[in-house]
């Protein structure tokens, strides 16, 4: 039994903004799994709810007419994973997305409020970090789109405006264009685990395999809130493929990253998993993208 | 003949198909809901409190507040059995709510409501004014001088010492040559997890109150409540319906006095306890917490010249099972590997933490976690091979408890290791793991364990059954010790089937037990279901098949010694004609116009042994250094329990219990806020109980050796699978890495210490 206040359903975008509009300290609910933990928790107890559940036009995956790869806000985490683009282009997001939780999280869960919960330690934002990814937000002003490290203000807060939902997620089609990545969950158990640390990279070689044209990566958990590693990944870029330059490049992150100590886990034991996360993701992502490099 | 035999559970399709019905399934809609407002501070005294707000909430029936209790009853929660000798009872530390705060989470308010919704509003809207202490976590610094006094008896905390002295130690520590091995070892608050929070709901008939709960000891339940509410104990009726998993946390009387006596106060309506898993893991019960300290003082050949254990175990806030915990694994210390000159001191201190009471293993998880590593150690440090040292070491066959009487009757410790070892190809893995280098490597290591069935003689062990036929030669059977998931119902039937000579279909044993109707027993614990509850059945049995035979006397003209039951038939044994069937036998005996009996049996059943039930543990890991974790590869229990009632019951036995030990060994503790007392992951997400998807495929083998003192040749299986695991993996990581973990879990936090100390990464 839950401390609702009131359910409004949303029949479509426009009415979800509507219903937002007219009920300006309304919960938006997606799949539940964040949000009604919190209300038995009591942390949003007596709230109103509105729910953009049924809004079909949220859902799946798709492309843009400039091939920007369109996934619907309410994507659940198994459809994202099974889905051909994803599969074809953003592999590592669909494997990302499938350590979520257990198979029940996977399929009531979207990637939707995954983001909007603005919590460092979803496993999808990461690698929307990493892949430079953009969120569409849908409000009574109309429609923008803004990069996904701007909607993240601080932990559990993200840049929605009053009556606005976010719509989709996009990853244009330069940000995936021969890239290949890898992302590595560090958690304490294999299936039903919150991320101590995540961390996803992705790598572009040239073509002749050699050579690091560009590299990419995000952390989950080593700040308030997912977080590129810029300086690492300009130590890395434009330089042959070899373990020391790897090995220098995932050193680099300590000089990005800020984990802090707190009962989950200590900042030492943090940042020593950051480095060897970068070390294996980047090196399992050169593999991916066809290059070749010992363990 | 069905025991021995795998038959299918007797319960099996019922909860398949979700047609078994637990305590909140049976309780009315109409109940009120309890939500209890747990105290906000560590250590303390509520000075006051402010319900206004909370009356006013619709929906709130009444809020109770500690001072609300007028007549304080103090009262006992273990589940033992009751003694009639004052000395020999459990402390009576607890109320149905508490002034004093003793713990983060302890008991100072109820709401009751109409609905969930209101009552946790309510419990929101309640103003808590208090007088805070200083409080303590940590065993050791509660034995200090000066260290907050959490219960004015019991000076330094210390809410019991025992010793067991053997030998000289100072003496035989001179003895020259000898090599000094000493460690200290640690165990973590882990909670039981089972699937069942607690729950248990409350009406009144007359004067007689009626308690429903999820609980492993529905008679011991009726006398708690009794005191707890200092009513006469015989107005209580306890039911237990079937239930989720107790582990022994439900060996406990939890909230069943405070339901009752809600129920009371609003007089005799039906109110519902449903305790959330956060209160479960914080407020009912834990682990006892053990830190151990081992001095071993080895010759040469790796013998055992003096060995010493001091072992700390955490009581928390009230004393619930208090020192018994820690006893059983100081007595199975001198025990294991025997030594001449032993000395052991075992505390039982209070902290201000959860409230620590019985666990799957009652303090041998803890024992051999000391033991087990230690042991390793020693072996190490002699150079010697784990297997080879322990062999040499290991209880011998023959040895007689001189207070259980208890006596290993076979080289139980070598055919266990033996099958395990030949199980999981031990030798060969143990030979390829030696000395590795590199980021990632494999390790094999080995655990034992010393376990005991039942309390007998420390404490009552009795056993009471009850069979009556029906018309058709079908029999009802009840009992007081419970089914808790284990599988108890399925070997009662199997038993009854056999003494009695009846198809098993024709014997339901009745789950459900009602202390109004149910013949007396404690309930289950101590592994003790299948050894003591067998004794009760074949007597009960031999007793309904004489009388069942007398009248087929009267029937045949035959004499009783010339007739037996046979597959629920009566048969001349001297030719072996089948002289009617029961079922005929029966419907005559009910519907007789000449002589009509309802035949029925009952009879107690007192037990004086006990039964030894060893065993081991071998787990294979694979180490990633840099990552700090430790894959478990594969793993093997091997136990000797007797003969096996139900063997795919055993096996399942054992893999639930290999379960726990790895979430014991490896990723479970109850984490405390050094700054508040509070728990920090009192849920499934931050307390990591392992998942199935943490596990290699568990396996399981058996030595059955029958049990001579056994009715049917069993003894203890229900503990023992979670005695060694933890250890075995420990030692496993030790062959992998070289770097031995004294700190249950072994989870990557503690390797990345251990592994930074020994200058891994």
């Amino acid at each position: 039994m839950y401390d609702i206040k009131a359910l409004y359903e949303a029949e479509s975008v426009e009415h979800a903004v509507r219903l937002l509009t007219e009920h300006p300290e309304a919960q938006i609910i997606a799949g539940g799994s964040d949000v009604l933990v919190q209300m038995r928790e009591g942390k949003r107890a007596g709230k109103e709810l509105v729910s953009i559940y049924m809004i079909d036009e949220m859902r799946g995956v798709s492309y843009e007419e400039d091939e920007t790869i369109r996934i619907g806000s309410l994507t659940s985490f198994s459809h994202i994973t099974k889905d051909p683009i994803i599969q074809k282009h953003i592999r590592v997001l669909g494997e990302a997305v499938d350590m979520v939780g257990g198979p029940q999280i996977r399929n009531i869960g979207t990637i939707g409020g995954n983001t909007c919960n603005g919590v460092t330690s979803a496993d999808s934002a990461s690698t929307l970090f990493a892949w430079d990814a953009q969120v569409e937000l849908t409000g009574p002003e109309g429609v923008r789109r803004l990069p996904i490290q701007e909607f993240y203000i601080k932990a559990g807060v993200v840049d929605l405006r009053p009556g606005e939902l976010q719509t989709a997620i996009l990853i244009p089609k330069k940000c995936y264009e021969g890239y290949a990545g890898h992302y590595i969950k560090y958690a304490m158990r294999e299936a039903m685990d919150i991320a101590t640390t995540g961390c996803s990279v992705n790598v572009k070689l040239s073509e002749d395999k050699k050579m690091v044209e560009d590299v990419r990566i995000a952390y989950g958990v080593a700040g308030p809130v997912p977080m590129r590693a810029s300086l690492a990944e300009e130590t890395l870029r434009g330089k042959p493929v070899s373990p020391a330059a790897v090995k220098e490049f995932a050193e680099t992150v300590l000089e990005d990253i800020r984990p802090r100590d707190s009962w989950r886990a200590s900042k030492a034991f943090r940042q020593h998993i950051a480095v060897v996360l970068a070390e294996r993701a980047c090196k399992e992502s050169i593999r991916r993208a066809g290059g070749e490099i010992n363990a | 003949m069905y025991v021995g035999k795998k038959v299918t559970r007797v319960d099996a399709y019922d909860k398949v198909i979700g047609r078994t019905r637990y305590t909140d399934d049976l309780c009315d809609k109409s109940a009120y809901i309890v939500k209890i407002l747990r105290s906000a501070i560590a250590h303390g005294k509520v000075v006051s409190m402010d319900t206004s707000e909370a009356e006013k909430i619709p929906g709130v029936v009444r809020v109770f507040t500690c001072f609300d209790v007028k007549e304080k009853h103090y009262f006992p929660t273990a589940g033992h059995p009751w003694s009639t000798d004052p000395s020999h009872q459990d402390v009576a530390d607890r109320l149905v709510l508490t002034e004093e705060v003793r713990f983060y989470g302890d008991d100072i308010a109820a709401v009751v409501a109409e609905d969930e919704v209101s009552a946790a509003q309510a419990l929101r809207a309640i103003q808590v004014e208090y007088e805070e202490y200083p409080f303590v976590l940590d065993v050791q610094e509660a034995m200090k001088e000066g260290a907050p006094q959490i219960h004015k008896d019991y000076p330094h905390n210390i809410l019991k010492h025992t010793t067991i002295r053997k030998g000289n130690y100072e003496e035989a520590i001179k003895e020259p040559g000898l090599r000094k091995v000493e460690g200290w070892y640690e165990t973590p608050t882990v909670q039981h997890c089972h699937i069942e929070n607690f729950i248990c709901y409350a009406e009144m008939e007359g004067d007689r109150i009626t308690v429903v709960s999820s609980t492993q000891i529905p008679h011991i339940v009726r006398r708690v409540v009794g005191q707890a509410l200092g009513v006469e104990w015989g107005r209580i009726r306890v039911i237990k319906p079937y239930i989720g998993g107790g582990f022994g946390n439900k060996q406990d009387v939890l909230y069943e006095p405070l339901c009752a006596w809600l129920c009371m106060q609003l007089g005799g309506h039906l109110v519902k306890i449903d305790i959330p898993r956060e209160d479960t893991f914080a407020s009912t019960r834990v682990r006892h917490a053990i830190r151990s300290h081992i001095i071993s003082w080895v010759r040469p050949d790796g013998t055992y010249a003096a060995r010493k254990l001091e072992a700390y175990s955490d009581q928390g806030a009230y004393a619930s099972h208090g020192h018994s915990i820690v006893a059983k694994g100081a007595g199975a210390f001198p025990q294991l590997y025997p030594c001449e000159n032993v000395e052991v001191d075992a505390y039982t201190v209070f902290t201000n933490k959860s409230v620590a009471g019985a666990m799957r293993g009652y303090g041998i998880p803890q024992a051999m976690w000391a033991v087990e590593c230690h042991t390793e150690d020693v072996a190490a440090a002699l150079g010697m091979d784990p297997v080879a040292f322990r062999r040499q070491n290991l209880m011998p066959v023959g040895y007689t408890d001189p207070f259980s009487k208890n006596e290993l009757y076979y080289d139980t410790f070598n055919q266990c290791l033996d099958q395990a070892m030949e199980a999981i190809d031990y030798k060969r893995k143990f030979r390829e793991y030696q000395n590795q280098t590199g980021e990632i490597r494999r390790g094999i290591g080995l655990a034992m364990f010393w376990y005991n069935t039942a309390v007998w003689p420390i404490s009552l062990e009795t056993s009471s059954c009850r069979m009556v036929l029906n018309q058709d030669g079908s029999l009802q059977v009840q009992l007081g010790e419970t089914e808790i998931g284990q599988g108890a119902d399925t070997a009662y039937t199997q038993m009854t089937a056999d003494v009695l000579g009846v198809p098993l279909e024709y014997v339901h044993v009745v789950s459900c037990q009602d202390t109004d109707v149910t013949p007396f027993g404690t309930g289950a614990y101590a592994s003790r279901q299948t050894y003591t509850a067998g004794f009760a059945i074949r007597q009960t049995a031999l007793l309904l098949k004489e009388r069942i035979l007398k009248y087929a006397q009267e029937l045949t003209r035959m004499p009783p010694y010339n007739l037996d039951i046979v597959d629920g038939k009566i048969v001349r044994i001297t030719d072996g004609r089948i002289l009617m069937t029961l079922g005929e036998l029966a419907a005559e005996a009910l519907y007789s116009l000449n002589h009509s009996q309802h035949l029925s049996a009952e009879s107690t059943s007192q037990i004086k042994s006990n039964a030894y039930s060893f065993g081991c543990t071998i787990a294979e890991v694979e180490v990633d250094i840099p990552m700090c974790k430790v894959k478990l590869l594969d793993i093997v229990n091997a136990h000797d329990a007797g003969k096996l009632i139900n063997p795919a019951l055993a096996e399942a036995q054992v893999h639930g219990g290999m379960s726990m030990g790895i979430g014991f060994g490896l990723s479970e503790r109850l984490l405390f806020d050094e700054k508040s007392g509070r728990a920090l992951n009192p849920n499934l997400l931050d307390y990591k109980l392992s998942t199935f998807m943490d596990h290699p495929r568990l396996k399981a083998v058996f030595v059955e050796n029958p049990e001579p003192t056994s009715a049917f040749g069993t003894k203890a299986l229900g503990e023992p699978p979670a005695c060694s695991v933890a250890p075995a993996i420990r030692n496993a990581v030790c062959q992998a890495t070289g770097v031995a973990v004294n700190e249950a879990p072994v989870n990557p936090h503690t390797l990345f210490r251990r592994f930074t100390e020994e200058g891994l990464l």
